[in-house]
């Protein structure tokens, strides 16, 4: 077990109970997983580097120029739990505008992944938490990684955490992707996310006009009554009112719903004619 | 006065974005809403688009963008 004995030199010989410890990289052999947990957050904030960390891959992923779609999918085990890690595009908002957004978009609504890890620039903390905000609306199995947090101690950024976590509902975990610092910690919020056991009490905007409340359980109804096990039917019907194009196609088309996590990404073919 | 006529080095708070559907919901997700700070950093070669600073990143829009967005001093 090369890859163990890598984990625990990264580790920094600290004691038996740290989670690095029992982490082993698998690479891309997936296989069967017990959770699958997505990677999601704005461009250049470090996913790839965070999924390579993870998965002891070394490709350079997250090269999502304009129409070419390449999926980054690793695995890891922990505990004797196995993982399967998917690398999202980046991207600002899960309102999407682009055929890359709406592939992470899709994903995250409609994967079901049992973790979406958000990873947040700690340097440009403010515009990162829009999409951090976006994600907690349809999710409570969220964590937040608050990377690049060298940058921000060079540039005497102070980031408060635990209020952050307070505030969000959700575990916020400091690191550092490219210095190994903070992966640790990462593992243990993952873990506990995916078993269930953080009670989360994700942060949500509230909508207080009756008339519009009122419109979106209707509508939300409707959909779960068309699409089985639809999941996040209220943002759905909320994204219908606001007049999405590409919501009110995929409902008109029957394709909603139909992303699963065994095959995440439509073909490239179906994307290019899009 | 719209963005686009923003000068190099100067900031200004935006007061409106003259949009609606996408475009603005681009945008806001973007950090651009009424009351922020924005600066023009830097015009490409040609003088279009041009760089702007919004909540600590670096933005490029092209002048019909800008145009879309009014400020204020």
């Amino acid at each position: 077990m090369t890859t163990q004995a890598t984990a625990i030199n990264d580790c920094g010989g600290c004691a038996s109970g740290c989670n690095t410890a029992h982490l082993t990289k698998l690479g891309i052999k997936t296989g069967d997983w017990d959770y699958v947990v997505a990677l999601a957050g704005n461009p250049n904030t470090g996913k790839s580097t965070i999924f390579n960390r993870l998965t002891g891959l070394h490709q350079h992923v997250g090269n999502w120029a304009g129409k070419t779609v390449t999926r980054a999918e690793g695995a890891f085990t922990l505990n004797e739990k196995k993982y399967k890690l998917v690398d999202l595009p980046g991207t600002y908002s899960l309102l999407s505008t682009s055929v890359d957004e709406e592939i992470a978009r899709d994903f995250v609504l409609f994967g079901k992944p049992d973790v979406t890890i958000v990873v947040a620039d700690a340097t440009r903390l403010e515009r990162n938490l829009n999409l951090v905000l976006q994600i907690l609306e349809i999710t409570d199995r969220a964590v937040v990684a608050l990377n690049l947090i060298d940058e921000a101690r060079r540039n005497d950024l102070t980031i408060d955490e635990r209020a952050l976590a307070r505030d969000l509902g959700v575990p916020v975990v400091p690191m550092s992707a490219r210095r190994g610092e903070g992966v640790d910690e990462l593992l243990s919020a993952i873990e506990q996310v995916a078993g269930g056991g953080f009670p989360a009490r994700p942060h949500r905007v509230k909508y207080a006009d009756a008339e519009l409340e009122t419109a979106v359980e209707t509508l939300a109804t409707q959909l779960r009554s068309e699409f089985d096990d639809l999941p996040n039917a209220r943002w759905v019907a909320l994204r219908l009112l606001e007049g999405d194009e590409s919501i009110i196609n995929a409902v008109q088309t029957k394709i909603l719903g139909t992303v699963k996590a065994v095959n995440i990404f439509p073909p490239l073919v179906q994307l290019e004619s899009r | 006065m719209t963005l686009n006529m923003l000068k190099a080095g100067c900031a200004a708070t935006v007061k409106k974005i003259h949009s609606t559907n996408a475009e603005r919901r681009r945008m806001v997700d973007l950090g651009i809403l009424p009351g922020t700070r924005i600066e023009n950093v830097m015009p490409s070669p040609l003088g279009d688009p041009i760089a702007y600073r919004v909540r600590s990143a670096v933005i490029a829009l092209r002048s019909e963008q800008a145009e879309l967005i009014e400020i204020e001093e």
